[in-house]
């Protein structure tokens, strides 16, 4: 029988399937951070047990860290949920790359530069934003502290299986349009809740083409869209990228991961509960206005008014989130001056992303009216960058160049949003008080970002450019 | 943990859809280690003004709502983070039954293993429920997990779906490491089977 990959993987990790209750899965990867793990090490530690494969846990701190001086937590409950975690790893044996590792970096950025991540594999994380990993092949979700507990003292989760929806993108993209677009766009027409219940297969022309880092931009943000998972089937672009990381294998094992990878892909005819095609020629740059991921247009786009909204509830939403953007409605996207700039995220904060904004920033000046960050996913995406010279551009330009972190996604840290002002954000939820305490933001993509911190305000990025340099270098740093 | 069987209380109404995690616990309040204290900062920005003062305009922070038990709420409730810090402070403010039209997937998750009942109801559902509303409040439900069903004040009965398994595991409230951990002969099993990457 044809099967999906998200068939294939799941059919291959059951540990224990019984009638009326939920299959008992392996989990092949467990990623720690601080701020979700703490009490689940004291879990174990109440009742005397262990970790059971201390070898397939990878820890590392992210959410919480500062982004400049980086070794200087000045806020005492921060620094202690760090020491937190460090003195869990020692006492439970578990691989930790903390503040002075040069491996260190968002969880979700160095899994997969770490050649931690791969097809496959079952991946669970005590953060949401764990789909980033499908980009891969691998089945990978986010769970909370109690399930962090459980795979700590079982290396197992009890799980349902979702529905599977195949998300089909063909075409093209347009010029100055990124995966973060797609992503954007997707949620904008479909709404946070379409793939509540159900792990979507991202597939088609347009996902085969794009290059690793784009695969997790796109991955990475359909939790945004209410999905459990998302994956997109291994092939050639995979094996490149894998080939030669840190923890990937090596020589002819490598060899042979490969053709066992090459089986997961879903199969021709393979069934979904649904399928939702779209057509990436139809794609603009995106820009939220609003306070879910949803409320999103083109950068040609005008925001909507009350007025013409179809429920009430509707009405209710939109009035909201108008008052807590400074909204009255009806202002185009494109006159909306920002404050802050922040490149960064496990969304958007890869080698790649850094190139596309660098190349339009270069030679020219952030706009006296904006404070603009840049915050490197990990730091070998620093030191990369910074091989490449890509921090002086930004510095040139204008921007602080920062040390590796969550950073200004959720504010944990420092880096916060002073109320009533506006950031252009590379990150993955706009929701209110994200990043701090009435905050506005609005997502974009990295280039989006980078046009906004020049003009003061969003600016379609494709009239920043000459044409030729509009194409950015889409496959860099795959 | 206690099982969950019956529970008998008042409901609060938030009437809002897309509540995410970031309303129901800010990221200011995840630094801690332990898991007690996070129901004063349930609902921090919404609670409270920036001067610390109480917003009487927000729904829970009307007299007659504060002794309630039940939430009932919109649409996708608890998107957003995977933060268990939100079933937390929901619990720790007193709520036990969260009734929504519907949940994000891991927020239903993390309620059901801090042994509060999410129940799912249609939106009609939900608006015949509040037929004795009283501004924010309804007085009294009464909510039975062996039965699966919710009545309201007028005797109306309504009822919901629940997975058998979790139902089970509430209903007892056995801790599922323990019972996970009875399975230890098949985990070793798949282990030794297991191919590495």
């Amino acid at each position: 029988m044809s099967k999906t990959i998200i068939d294939k993987l799941w059919d291959s990790h059951i540990v224990v399937e019984e009638e009326n209750k939920p299959h008992l899965l392996y989990i092949d990867l467990h990623l720690i951070h601080e701020v979700t793990s703490p009490q689940a090490f004291a879990g174990l530690r109440e009742k005397n047990r262990t970790v059971r494969k201390p070898e397939l846990c990878f820890a590392t701190m992210d959410h919480n860290i500062p982004t400049v001086d980086r070794f200087n937590i000045k806020d005492e409950t921060s620094r202690l949920q760090v020491q937190t975690l460090e003195k869990n790893c020692a006492e439970f044996g578990i691989q930790l790359e903390g503040l002075n590792s040069e491996l260190q970096g968002i969880v979700h950025v160095i899994g997969p530069e770490l050649g931690l991540t791969l097809p496959g594999k079952t991946i669970v994380c005590g953060d949401s934003h764990t789909s980033t990993h499908g980009a891969f092949g691998a089945l990978s979700f986010g769970i909370g502290t109690s399930e962090v507990e459980h795979v700590l003292a079982t290396q197992t989760l009890w799980q349902n299986k979702p529905k599977q929806m195949n998300v089909k993108i063909e075409g093209e993209l347009g010029f100055g349009v990124t995966a973060k677009d797609v992503i954007l766009w997707f949620i904008a027409k479909y709404g946070t809740n379409v793939g509540t219940g159900h792990i979507i297969e991202f597939s088609g022309s347009t996902v085969r083409k794009f290059s690793m880092e784009e695969r997790m931009t796109l991955c990475n943000m359909s939790i945004e869209a209410g999905a459990k998972a998302s994956i997109v089937s291994p092939d050639e672009v995979t094996f490149s990228y894998i080939s030669g990381k840190r923890y990937a294998p090596k020589n002819q094992d490598f060899l042979e991961s490969c053709k066992r990878w090459r089986q997961l892909a879903s199969d021709e005819n393979a069934r979904f509960d649904q399928t939702i095609e779209i057509d990436a020629s139809e794609i603009e740059p995106m820009v939220t206005w609003g306070t879910t991921p949803s409320m999103c247009l083109p950068i040609s786009g005008v925001i909507p008014v009350e007025e013409n909204s179809s429920s009430i509830e509707e009405k209710q939403s939109l009035r909201n989130a108008l008052h807590y953007m400074g909204f009255k409605g009806n202002e185009k996207i494109e006159h909306i001056p920002v404050q802050h700039v922040f490149i960064g995220s496990c969304t958007n904060s890869r080698l790649s992303d850094l190139l596309q904004a660098s190349k339009v920033v270069e030679g020219r000046n952030v706009h006296p009216e904006v404070r603009a960050i840049v915050v490197p996913g990990s730091q070998a995406v620093k030191k990369e960058a910074e091989n490449l010279g890509l921090h002086q551009i930004f510095i040139d330009a204008g921007f602080e160049w920062r040390e590796s972190g969550c950073s200004m996604c959720l504010g944990m840290n420092d880096d916060v949003v002073p109320e009533g002002e506006r950031c252009a954000s590379t990150s993955n939820r706009n929701f209110a008080g994200r990043q701090g305490k009435g905050a506005r933001t609005h997502l974009v993509s990295p280039i989006m970002a980078a046009a906004a911190a020049l003009n003061g305000k969003f600016t379609d990025v494709r009239s920043v450019l000459p044409k030729k340099e509009q194409e950015v270098d889409r496959y860099a740093g795959v | 943990m206690p099982g969950f069987k019956t529970h008998l209380g008042s409901a609060a109404v938030l009437d809002r859809d897309h509540v995410d995690t970031d309303q129901i616990i800010p990221k200011q309040f995840l630094k801690k280690i332990d898991k007690a204290g996070y129901g004063e900062f349930l609902f921090f920005d919404w609670r409270y003004h920036s001067n610390g003062q109480e917003n009487e305009d927000f729904e829970l922070n009307s007299p007659e709502t504060k002794e309630a038990s039940i939430l009932v709420t919109g649409k996708n409730f608890g998107c957003g983070s995977s933060r268990e810090h939100a079933p937390w402070a929901l619990k720790d403010y007193g709520f036990q039954v969260i009734i929504a039209e519907s949940f994000a997937d891991i927020f239903f998750n993390n309620c059901v293993k801090n042994g509060i009942l999410p129940i799912r109801l249609s939106k009609a559902e939900i608006q015949n429920l509040q037929y004795e509303r009283d501004g924010n409040l309804l007085r009294t439900l009464r909510v039975d997990l062996e039965q699966q069903q919710v009545e309201n004040e007028t005797g109306e009965v309504f009822h919901f779906e629940f997975d058998p398994y979790w139902k089970k595991m509430l209903l007892n409230g056995w801790d599922e490491i323990s019972v996970t951990l009875q399975q230890e002969a098949f985990i070793k099993k798949y282990e030794d089977e297991r191919i590495v990457n």
